[in-house]
């Protein structure tokens, strides 16, 4: 905007002392600024972190529903910066709004719930991509399709490498079981998680994989 | 000081960029420095209100702020308006409003501060804004006088004279 001059060294002794804006009004006004930005309709996208046996996850919720879960690999910081880039930056951290999501993620680490009730936002899947997402939500708990399978579901035999791209590039991974796809030889395959995580929910699907 | 204000490095520079960060980022870095000068500009009691609805205001317009744009300059603006808002709003009303219930008992800190920001208080809005801008924020004094009028000079005098009877009636130095 401006070059800045430089500040005059006896200008702000006045000032120096202030102290720190303490966490409980950063708390307090944090949550008024939630709370009044969902009233107008201006909370666009919301997230929260939560814990599981595959590490913190990022659950962000559209007005939709949840529209990206996140793995720590993915680097939970770039991932905010990329939603605030393709879907709105108006972002704030309000986990109210992910409250149904979080619980019922826990449930399913768990071991309590085999499958999610949750209002999805495939936003952030275009074309083939979310062709084969939705695809993937009929493949039952504790079941597994391989990448060739579901290429012939979704009508696209031949497209069995896009159908791994779209899961290596699935926005709600868990959520949207992508890691029920394996190869047809059986053997585990790519996850967007990791492959270790991609054996942690498998085998506590009671699906172990080597 | 413990906290960015907008003229320290960093904070109030331009970064070259092509995407807006997620807004919950510009209240992490702007935050606290929006309410000490909503603090200074308008005393403790009301500066919650202007905050929130600095805050709220931003995040509206954010989506067509220019990827790049100084961010705290474009903050203290809003809140430079809504700070008229209230200040005319204030001198409307008759009686002065009873705290609100909820409000909790201000910290030791608080208080401490308070002491300063009565003094603040007791400008005359020209020099109170002025000194708000510029010692507060950290903005420079071209942005201070495009921001409230009048010329660059006329900033850097109302600013000196507010400083000037800040030491007068607050004392030499800072509070500790």
């Amino acid at each position: 905007m401006t070059t800045h001059e430089p500040r005059e060294p006896e200008q702000s002794d006045l000032f120096v002392a202030l102290s720190a804006i303490d966490e409980e009004t950063t708390r307090r006004l944090h949550d008024r600024l939630v709370r009044e930005a969902q009233t107008a309709g201006l909370l666009n996208v919301a997230y929260r972190t939560i814990d599981s046996p595959v590490g913190p996850l990022l659950l962000a919720a559209t007005a939709k529903g949840l529209v990206r879960v996140a793995y720590g690999c993915e680097d939970h910081e770039k991932v905010l910066d990329r939603l605030a880039r393709d879907l709105s930056p108006r972002i704030l951290h309000a986990p109210a709004r992910l409250d149904a999501a979080a619980k019922e993620i826990d449930e399913y680490f768990a071991g309590l719930r085999q499958g999610f009730d949750l209002p999805v936002d495939f936003s952030l899947a275009r074309g083939f991509r979310r062709l084969v997402l939705t695809r993937l939500r009929a493949i039952a708990y504790g079941q597994t399709a391989s990448y060739a399978a579901i290429a012939v579901a979704v009508g696209s035999p031949k497209a069995v490498r896009a159908v791994g791209t779209a899961c290596a590039t699935n926005p709600i991974p868990v959520v949207v079981p992508c890691h029920r796809v394996v190869r047809s030889d059986g053997s585990i395959g790519q996850y967007v998680g990791g492959v270790d995580a991609k054996k942690t929910l498998l085998t506590l699907e009671g699906r172990p994989a080597d | 000081m413990s906290d960015l204000t907008f003229g320290a490095a960093g904070a109030f520079t331009s970064e070259m960029s092509t995407t807006l960060p997620p807004f919950e980022e510009i209240v992490t870095t702007h935050g606290p420095t929006v309410l000490r000068v909503c603090r200074a500009v308008l005393g403790p009691m009301d500066a919650d209100d202007a905050w929130s609805e600095t805050f709220l205001a931003a995040l509206r317009a954010y989506p067509t702020l220019r990827p790049g744009s100084n961010v705290g300059a474009w903050l203290v603006t809003i809140a430079h308006r809504k700070a008229i808002d209230q200040t005319r709003a204030r001198a409307r009303r008759p009686l002065p409003i009873d705290p609100l219930p909820e409000r909790p008992a201000p910290s030791e800190e608080d208080r401490r501060d308070g002491h300063l920001w009565a003094a603040v208080q007791a400008l005359p809005f020209k020099q109170r804004v002025a000194v708000a801008y510029h010692y507060v924020a950290g903005m420079p004094y071209a942005d201070v006088a495009a921001l409230i009028g009048g010329s660059q000079d006329a900033a850097r005098r109302a600013a000196a004279d507010g400083i000037a009877a800040l030491r007068k009636t607050y004392g030499e130095g800072g509070p500790r």
